[in-house]
């Protein structure tokens, strides 16, 4: 059995994967010497079928290019149209994207922190994050109706206003996040195993990541100051006081760190969104067939850049939209932080660019053969966990206290 | 809008063809270059005026021709749109992996969806279409129709 140039396929089916790629890697022992790439699996030809429907319908499938980073993709197709169209959106509503846009950020962030932790084994964190990523999930369906794809917006602005019953909803919520999110940044400053489980692993150097062209947390992690929410602001962000956080670690902590601190700069953006909302309405109407024209629409998606292009051609259906999603920028960079690293740290490192997939269901049904169906809710569910660990002796209150996890969630 | 319209100048002091070069909004330029001319702008722009990032490239089925905008970004955040074109009977462009090592993936996309042939990009795997589509067929052109899959009228928009 040779120990040199030893090829393996990782993909495009494969266990370790959360999506369809193919890494072909070739091992010296067990260090990875050089790898390839092949993506496509995924390819549905939605730029074609953009060209075939109405921009109102290219929206609401754009929506789905990704399960999570839906509202990034529908805002930045709809802002070019917008542009290309001149419609003066109203400030309600660009501060009502802005506000769905950072709640994302924070559903996606927390979501990549539990998979960062699975990947290396840290399972507790995987659960903790994900249970408390529930109530930004809970926040979102609330606001829009839906957990993930929301549907807020429209050409011209949003579907769905902002009661002032539900202000103090959210401010609730955004503290009970920003608690466990100082949490989290203690475990990725202090806890010692997972500090060294990710240092020095998936390295790119500042000067890589600008000449492979990274985005996003990927690019920000290895110092590259860039954010196109700061660069080149959109919808309310050039109202917005925050920072661009930045780390100079160059693996996969520093992107850690750099996702824990953009959650912090989140929940700053969600106040003053919600101090400042501005009063009026929240659509303006927009003409079905859209003037020829062209924009360019740029978006700081939770992955990194996300670009647009829309060309019109005075008829109800675009002639051209091109999808440049962050993920695609990333990928030269990712080759680059597996050469000369472990086989063993490749899922990490495929991680911390951050993989997509979907959630759905929120109700569990549960079924017994000798009794009908029995549907639970959330808290029902959760209260019979308690006692089901209870009855046999087992006890999370102590651990709740310990951790000082917020009650009501 | 000064730093755009410095950057217009610059662009048509050097190159006075460029002088239709347009500012639809405040961090936005588009420009029509000439195919013959589009590596020294190109070039010109990324490497005397900071134009470090390379956003992707657009492809265009323009007719006639294959339509190709380069959507090159400054890190200050303003995107300047270089559009040229070729002829579909010869639709060749030159690779800017050299300055972009990122850009292979656009470009195999133009390459795979709209049947472009890019001078100078490396050897490697198509994307973003299966191994085995079939040669000739470029979706993302407009006579492109899903039947054509299925053997009906499959050499229509072939070029090659």
């Amino acid at each position: 059995m040779p120990h040199r140039n030893f090829k393996i396929p990782i993909g495009p089916q494969h266990p370790a994967l959360k999506e369809p790629e193919c890494f072909q890697i070739v091992l010296n022992g067990e260090k990875i010497t050089s790898s390839g790439v092949r993506l496509g699996y995924n390819h549905r030809g939605i730029e074609k079928a953009c060209e075939q429907q109405t921009y109102i319908q290219d929206m609401y499938l754009l929506e789905r290019v990704c399960g999570i980073c839906s509202h990034s993709h529908a805002t930045c197709f709809i802002q070019a149209v917008e542009e290309i169209a001149g419609l003066e959106v109203p400030k309600r509503a660009l501060y009502i994207r802005t506000l769905i846009a950072e709640l994302e950020r924070i559903h996606s962030h927390l979501l990549w922190l539990g998979v960062a932790g699975h990947e290396v084994g840290f399972d507790t964190l995987l659960m903790y994050t994900w249970r408390d990523r529930e109530v930004v999930m809970d926040l979102l369906a609330m606001l829009t109706g839906n957990r993930v794809n929301y549907g807020m917006n429209t050409i011209g602005g949003v579907r769905r206003d902002i009661t002032a019953e539900q202000i103090p909803q959210i401010l609730k919520a955004v503290d009970i996040l920003e608690e466990r999110t100082k949490y989290y940044i203690q475990i990725a400053t202090e806890e010692i195993t997972f500090i060294k489980r990710l240092s020095n692993v998936g390295v790119v150097a500042y000067e890589d990541a600008i000449r492979l062209g990274a985005v996003g947390p990927t690019a920000r992690a290895s110092g590259v100051e860039r954010d196109v929410r700061h660069d080149d602001p959109y919808a309310a962000y050039g109202e917005l006081s925050f920072n661009v956080i930045t780390d100079k670690h160059c693996d996969v902590y520093g992107r850690a760190v750099v996702r824990v601190g953009e959650l912090m700069e989140s929940y700053k953006m969600i106040r003053q969104l919600l101090a400042n909302m501005p009063e009026g309405p929240i659509t303006v109407k927009a003409p079905r067939k859209i003037k020829p024209g062209q924009a360019f629409s740029r978006y700081e998606a939770p992955r990194g850049e996300d670009v647009h292009y829309v060309q019109a051609n005075g008829t109800d259906k675009p002639e051209r939209v091109k999808v440049r999603a962050p993920t695609l920028a990333n990928v030269q960079a990712v080759s680059h932080m597996l050469k000369d690293g472990y086989l063993a740290d490749l899922p990490i490192v495929i991680a911390a660019i951050d993989p997509c997939f979907s959630c759905t269901d929120r109700m569990i049904a549960v079924c017994d053969e000798n009794k009908s169906p029995e549907i639970l809710t959330w808290p029902a569910l959760r209260q019979r966990s308690i006692e089901w660990h209870r009855s046999r002796g087992i006890d999370f209150s102590q651990l709740n206290r310990e951790f000082k996890i917020p009650q009501g969630t | 809008m000064s730093e755009e319209n410095e950057i217009k100048s610059q662009l048509v002091e050097k190159f006075g063809f460029l002088n239709e070069t347009t500012i639809p909004r405040a961090r936005r330029l588009f420009a029509d270059v000439p195919l013959g001319k589009f590596s020294e702008v190109f070039d010109y722009a990324v490497k005397q005026m900071k134009f470090s990032i390379l956003c992707t490239i657009t492809g265009l089925d323009e007719g006639a021709s294959l339509g190709f905008i380069y959507h090159l970004a400054r890190p200050s955040g303003i995107v300047l749109n270089l559009h040229t074109k070729a002829p579909k009977e010869k639709p060749v462009i030159k690779t800017v992996t050299g300055y972009f090592p990122a850009a292979d993936a656009y470009e195999r996309e133009l390459a795979d969806l709209l049947g472009a042939k890019v001078e100078g990009l490396p050897e490697g795997n198509r994307y973003p279409l299966p191994d085995d589509w079939p040669a000739g067929q470029y979706p993302l052109r407009k006579d492109w129709k899903v039947e054509m899959l299925d053997g009906k009228g499959a050499n229509e928009n072939a070029t090659s």
